[in-house]
């Protein structure tokens, strides 16, 4: 089990006026290798509670746990929890800096003190993994395009070689085409190297193709965890929250209702066309 | 009569290295021509890179073109006499809400524009308030635009250019940094505006369903024009649009595989309810 969060609660500028309940009682178990969406209105709690996970934000009260670990104890090294659980930030491109694509991607195995052979080894085999193209590798980061740039930004946490990586909307601004190539990347790393992923997200259509499972927060409580089809079976409640299903899952309920006999609660397009398909006898 | 008018237009920039030697030059856009008449609702699509930005940036003369020419309600956008009441004509709403406003109070933000074109106070005040209003955001008039979500600062950017009284509004991606119901709210907003005020608008943008209402829509790759017509021709060619990386609605996507099938289902459905209903009629 990686990932214990036990009766996590937050609160914004306690003691004042102000003060804002974040989180509230956040209970999760996040075991090794799992695909997780997290999807929720704006200001629901999703990047406040993923900026716990590697202890970027400590909690007001509850604990918790990295593979046994209270990262709350005394003497708990919160450098070394960090390089286990990479952050990807919205945006990441903007905090790219470096003369070059790979001594950015250098930067943070840098700083942990490995040799420089070492660092280089994992700076270009992070690129690799994103998809990065070699003969790009010395150019200036800012004359990539958003794409590119945000596979550097990817590839920079990855050199850390973390066994859990959590993404805040990584496909925010960027084209359809764009947006496909990152989360194809993500889903290959997870496969591949068999990492944990956490991915934010605001888009239905995509969580629904890609995760294995769904956590859906509103104000700051995490009120579905499940797996897509299940979560994505409670529309109403979903809309309620300024969410909504993914498309085909809306249509597929239009066609139960109008009498025709599918699996309303298929999830992808693939599954919505199999199922209309079987409905109509051509399969 | 055509409120926007493109000929033969090509755009070109050189590129530079880091000592400002000259490394060649890029066709952003070349040799488009169109034609927008007053009132109608026109949307361009294209990947990231494909010009549409460039192309959008000669319509209120931000950018004169290389060659061709353009003209805004019949004036040649490159004449410098005309520059004036060409930006007047059209104005602009860009991606990011943070880099357009700039006033401490939504209504000052508003009045800037009009005050600028030396506008009478008491009529900046009226035209303040009425284009607050077209927008939806009147109640939030005194407030700070710092305490504003993204999709309401974008709203009051569109509102600071309606004050402007524009008889065009190009939109470059308003929605790409939004969420979900920030996106429906600037949609509706963009829509009114076009129905209840009859403003033309130009709407430039990633997600097919903000555009499936559309009047025409402008498909651009690689600077060049590549399609043109009304939303179901456009999305009847759905290969077509995965060659050129852009999106298709789930909905397009479902009835699309399903007619490959062989489900006898029309091309071009884009909305739930005419897929519903095409289904319903096969049963």
């Amino acid at each position: 089990m990686a990932i214990i969060v036990d009766h996590v609660n937050y609160i914004y500028g306690q003691d004042t006026e102000q003060a804002v309940h974040a989180l509230q009682d956040i209970n999760l178990q996040i075991p090794d290798g799992q695909f997780i969406g997290i999807i929720g209105h704006t200001g629901s709690g999703k990047s406040t509670l993923v900026q716990h996970l590697n202890g970027l934000l400590k909690a007001t009260s509850g604990s918790i746990y990295y593979n046994g670990q209270d990262i709350y104890d005394e003497g708990y090294n919160l450098k070394d929890l960090r390089s286990h659980v990479g952050l990807v930030f919205q945006y990441p491109e903007h905090q790219l800096f470096e003369v070059d694509v790979f001594s950015d991607v250098c930067f943070g195995p840098k700083n942990l003190g490995l040799s420089k052979k070492e660092v280089e080894l994992r700076a270009f085999d992070a690129l690799r993994q994103v998809g990065f193209p070699e003969e790009l590798f010395y150019t200036s980061p800012f004359d990539l395009s958003g794409g590119q740039k945000r596979r550097v930004a990817i590839a920079g946490v990855l050199a850390m070689k973390p066994d859990v990586l959590i993404l805040d909307e990584p496909t925010a601004g960027l084209d359809p085409k764009g947006r496909e190539d990152i989360l194809d990347m993500v889903k290959r790393l997870q496969q591949e190297s068999g990492m944990t992923i956490l991915l934010v997200s605001h888009s239905m259509d995509d969580v629904a193709e890609y995760v294995d499972r769904i956590l859906v927060m509103d104000h700051g409580r995490v009120v579905f965890d499940d797996v897509p089809r299940q979560v994505f079976s409670h529309v109403e409640e979903l809309e309620e929250m300024h969410l909504a299903a993914p498309q085909v899952t809306y249509i597929l309920r239009d066609l139960k209702k109008a009498g025709i006999e599918v699996d309303e609660n298929a999830t992808t397009v693939d599954e919505a066309a199999s199922t209309i398909l079987q409905a109509f006898g051509k399969k | 009569m055509d409120i926007v008018k493109a000929k033969d237009l090509v755009f070109e920039y050189i590129r530079r290295d880091e000592e400002g030697n000259v490394e060649g030059i890029s066709t952003a856009v070349d040799h488009v021509s169109l034609q927008v008449a007053q009132g109608d609702f026109v949307a361009i699509l294209g990947h990231n890179g494909s010009g549409k930005s460039t192309l959008a940036k000669h319509l209120n003369a931000i950018l004169y073109p290389t060659e061709g020419t353009v003209w805004v309600d019949g004036k040649d956008t490159s004449a410098e006499e005309n520059l004036w009441t060409v930006r007047q004509n059209v104005g602009m709403v860009f991606q990011n809400p943070d880099n357009q406003i700039i006033g401490q109070v939504v209504e000052e933000d508003v009045g800037f524009g009009p005050e600028n074109l030396g506008v009478p106070t008491k009529e900046i005040w009226e035209r303040v308030e009425e284009s607050l209003r077209a927008v939806g955001m009147y109640e939030h008039r005194k407030h700070s635009p710092n305490r504003l979500s993204g999709g309401q600062k974008q709203r009051v950017s569109i509102a600071g250019v309606l004050a402007m009284h524009p008889k065009c509004i190009v939109l470059d991606e308003p929605t790409a940094m939004l969420d979900p119901s920030g996106r429906r709210e600037v949609i509706r907003a963009v829509r009114g505006l076009n129905d209840v005020e009859g403003i033309t608008v130009i709407l430039i943008t990633h997600y097919m369903e903000e555009v499936i209402h559309a009047d025409k829509i402008f498909v651009m790759d690689k600077g060049q024009l590549v399609m043109e017509g009304t939303p179901k021709e456009i999305f009847s060619r759905v290969e077509r649009l995965k060659e050129l990386r852009l999106d298709v609605p789930q909905v397009t996507l479902l009835a699309h595989e399903l007619r490959k099938k062989g489900l006898p289902i029309p091309e071009g459905i884009l909305e739930r309810k005419e897929l519903v209903e095409a289904l319903r009629n096969l049963k």
